[in-house]
């Protein structure tokens, strides 16, 4: 198979602007599923609510598209039910650490066997372009019209404070290092956090002077950096810039974790 | 014949433990129907613990405890908030060196706490020298029942001590006036 | 559960609040298997949404929820009745739901095992409304040696996974056999998929959710009928129906009937017509008259509601008062 394989095309045309990223994420995360030989009915992906959350949707597999901010508890209750599935959550930034934020510290916290796949667009695009925990300070959205005022949250941090096995973060513009992030994800025992940096034109890019839809991804690349950089600049004393896109492996570990097949 | 029990004393006595018991014994090894209520929530572990007991030989209709005709009361506080309006026609056991006051109806006052450490060194097992009173004065289950349910009940390894608690209270009121 | 469940090959999870258990119950359903969670007060207001959910995407769960004392916190340890119409109605939208309400140890146990064939036949959550005074009590309970109960009806493999033959349920999907179903709580055609602007697909849906239920509501209709030929009836379901029982124990007047349900939804408004006679319906519940209300809409015969709230249950001599009063000396 190819990854295009795993597409349900009687679903064709999809709901995603022209230009959006989350569909470069879709087809990062259905290759390495495909490397990896899965069989198709043994896949469940499972998703809550926004734009990522509509990716299931477009699978061949059996998929659950649930509530705002739930998917990994319902993600949770089909591991633990059926561990010899495969199960992997699409979610976003609003979905993920605004709604359902408890929940997920608490799956990294089991460590359950579940690979996450986050589309942080840094805004909720589907319902109008309010701001959202990773919008950064200054970022304009329908509800910070004058600049986001709040701190936003690190994901990957987040994941590894509370627990995740392995947790690494990309962009949109990384495609082979986060097709390959995936595929280490989907092998790895325990929670999997894949955080992907996407651009969003209609809600996030135009209101934060990215006129073309490569402006925004331009500004992915040239304004993330290797993680063990950013640190080794930090050890020798020097400062990484403000609005730096950390990218790269944070974690990778053996914590206990739950619903794995023995 | 249905009776009712009220139990009461304060949170870490196993007030309810022994209400479970009794109410076990009945149905259990005696064949009747019992159903065990109690209070529930903090002010049921700082302050005065209560459980009941229905024991009837009929099916338990109306579940709640309406006229206890069997008081165990092994608190001060217990006697005051679940004791103190015991009809004339009761009968109340009372650990007597935790509870100072004593009722309008006929009672049997049972050193439990203070035997529990005294003679068996364990002063846990006082309910269940409450127990083995309660049975013996009343007669409400059977003695074997009791004693089977006190074993089914207690934890491994403590079945000696708890059925020589359980004697020990019968010893306790044994020959007693039971008028 | 936590200690029995496993014992008996079963999962055990305590998750992180009660909107991730009800999530994580409706998770579990898909992979074929029977799943439940239990709450009381303000959890089973949590659980709301994605009971809704369930309801949409027709997943099997059983909800039990002991009842007590609200709004908010309320009486965290005290007997109530005061989520009947919350678990009819709580979730938004239009739909229908089962309810079960036990009286007795014995009911919390066989009405358990009902609820779950009742919620794989149906497709639905099904909800055991018991109350602090059922759920805290021990009695006496004959536990069969086994419980014989019913199977999830499978989909028939080329049929689309949301059509649904003349009993307007459709054969479950089970995760990983092959069906590739997709499931989502947004209004769905029959293949499962989106189609949240077509008014026609929106109401065949809903009104195919309600259908499947209600249609069958005098089949599934489970009561007690005590003297028929009665002219003043209780009518109850939960604790206060042995408060009542009492009551026609210690006077066994034959003018006083009682209607006991043991399932409150679908409401099985043919339970009323059981008493030609009647001239009078006492309705005694925990709480300020739900099911009164329900009852009144079925019947022209005069409902009077004995609400009573706080955490005590009616006495057998309140009742007795109560019907007194209603017959002609």
């Amino acid at each position: 198979m190819t990854f295009l394989e795993w597409f349900r095309a009687d679903r064709l045309p999809h709901i995603y602007c022209t230009g959006c990223g989350n569909g470069t994420v879709i087809n990062c995360t259905l290759s390495a599923v495909d490397e990896l030989g899965w069989d198709p009915d043994r896949c469940v992906f499972i998703s809550g609510i926004g734009c990522s959350s509509r990716a299931p949707g477009y699978i061949i597999t059996d998929s659950l598209h649930t509530t705002h901010g739930r998917a990994l508890a319902f993600a949770t209750g089909v591991k633990m039910a059926d561990p010899t599935l495969h199960v992997v959550v699409f979610t976003g930034d609003g979905d993920l650490a605004a709604i359902g934020g408890n929940h997920f510290i608490h799956a990294c916290r089991r460590n359950i066997d579940l690979t996450v796949v986050c589309m942080n667009n840094q805004i909720y695009g589907m319902t109008g372009g309010q701001g959202s925990p990773t919008t950064p300070v200054g970022g304009i959205s329908t509800t910070t019209p004058y600049g986001s005022a709040e701190p936003a949250f690190d994901l990957c941090a987040l994941a590894v404070a509370a627990g995740a096995n392995y947790v690494t973060r990309w962009t949109t513009y990384h495609v082979k290092e986060l097709t390959k992030a995936v595929h280490a994800g989907l092998t790895h025992p325990g929670l999997s956090f894949i955080e992907v940096f996407v651009q969003c034109p209609t809600n996030y890019g135009r209101r934060n002077r990215f006129k073309q839809v490569s402006d925004q991804i331009e500004f992915l690349k040239t304004h993330s950096m290797i993680r063990q950089k950013a640190e080794r600049i930090r050890g020798e004393g020097g400062q990484v810039k403000d609005g730096t896109i950390e990218i790269g492996e944070f974690v990778k570990r053996s914590r206990p974790a739950m619903g794995v097949v023995k | 014949m249905r009776h009712e029990v009220r139990f009461s004393g304060f949170g870490g006595q196993g007030i309810i433990l022994a209400a479970v018991i009794l109410g076990r014994g009945a149905v259990m090894y005696d064949g009747k129907y019992a159903v065990q209520t109690q209070v529930y929530g903090p002010e049921a572990r700082g302050g005065a613990s209560m459980s009941a007991v229905i024991i009837d030989d009929d099916p338990i209709l109306y579940p709640k405890v309406t006229a206890p005709d069997i008081y165990v009361i092994m608190s001060q506080e217990g006697f005051e908030k679940y004791g103190v309006t015991a009809a004339p026609g009761a009968v109340m056991l009372i650990d007597s060196d935790l509870v100072h006051s004593r009722p309008g109806c006929r009672y049997i006052e049972v050193p439990a706490t203070r035997e529990a450490k005294d003679v068996l060194k364990r002063e846990i097992v006082a309910n269940i020298i409450m127990l083995g009173a309660l049975v013996e004065a009343t007669g409400v289950v059977t003695q074997g029942a009791i004693e089977k349910a006190v074993l089914d009940s207690v934890p491994k390894g403590t079945e000696a001590l708890n059925t020589k608690a359980l004697q020990h209270g019968g010893g306790l009121v044994r020959g007693r006036d039971k008028g | 559960m936590a200690v029995k469940l496993p014992k008996a090959g079963g999962t055990f999870i305590q998750m992180e609040d009660e909107i991730a258990g009800i999530a994580a119950v409706i998770g579990a359903s898909w992979t074929g298997m029977r799943a439940m969670t239990a709450t009381s007060g303000p959890g089973f207001s949590l659980m709301m949404e994605n009971i809704g959910f369930a309801i949409m995407t027709e997943t099997p769960c059983v909800i039990v929820n002991i009842q007590r004392g609200g709004p908010s916190t309320g009486q965290p340890t005290m007997a109530a009745q005061g989520d009947m119409l919350q678990c009819r109605f709580g979730s938004h939208g239009d739909y229908s739901i089962i309810a079960l309400s036990p009286a007795s140890v014995q009911e919390m146990y066989d009405l358990t095992a009902k609820a779950f064939d009742l919620a794989d036949r149906f497709r639905v959550p099904v909800f055991l409304m018991a109350d602090e005074i059922i759920g805290h009590m021990r009695e006496r309970i004959e536990i069969p040696d086994a419980v014989p109960h019913g199977e999830r009806r499978a989909a028939d493999r080329g049929v689309l996974p949301f059509a649904a033959g003349p009993d307007d349920i459709p054969g479950f999907t089970t995760f990983g056999k092959g069906y590739r179903v997709h499931v989502t709580g947004l209004t769905h055609d029959e293949r499962g998929y989106p189609a949240t602007t077509s008014p026609k697909i929106h109401e065949d849906l809903v009104m195919r959710l309600v259908r499947k239920v209600e249609d069958r509501r005098h089949e599934i209709a489970d009561y007690e009928v005590v003297n028929p030929d009665a002219e003043v009836i209780f009518v109850t379901y939960g604790a206060p129906a042995r408060s009542v029982s009492q009551v026609l124990h210690d006077d066994a007047d034959p003018r006083i009937g009682h209607l006991r349900l043991r399932l409150v939804w679908p409401f099985p408004d043919s339970a009323i017509r059981s008493f030609p006679d009647a001239k009078v319906f006492l309705v005694p519940e925990l709480n300020l008259g739900q099911i009164a209300r329900e009852i009144e809409r079925h019947t022209t015969v005069e409902v009077r509601s004995l609400p009573k709230i706080g955490g005590d249950l009616h006495t057998p001599r309140e009742l007795a008062e109560a019907s007194g009063r209603c017959i002609a000396p």
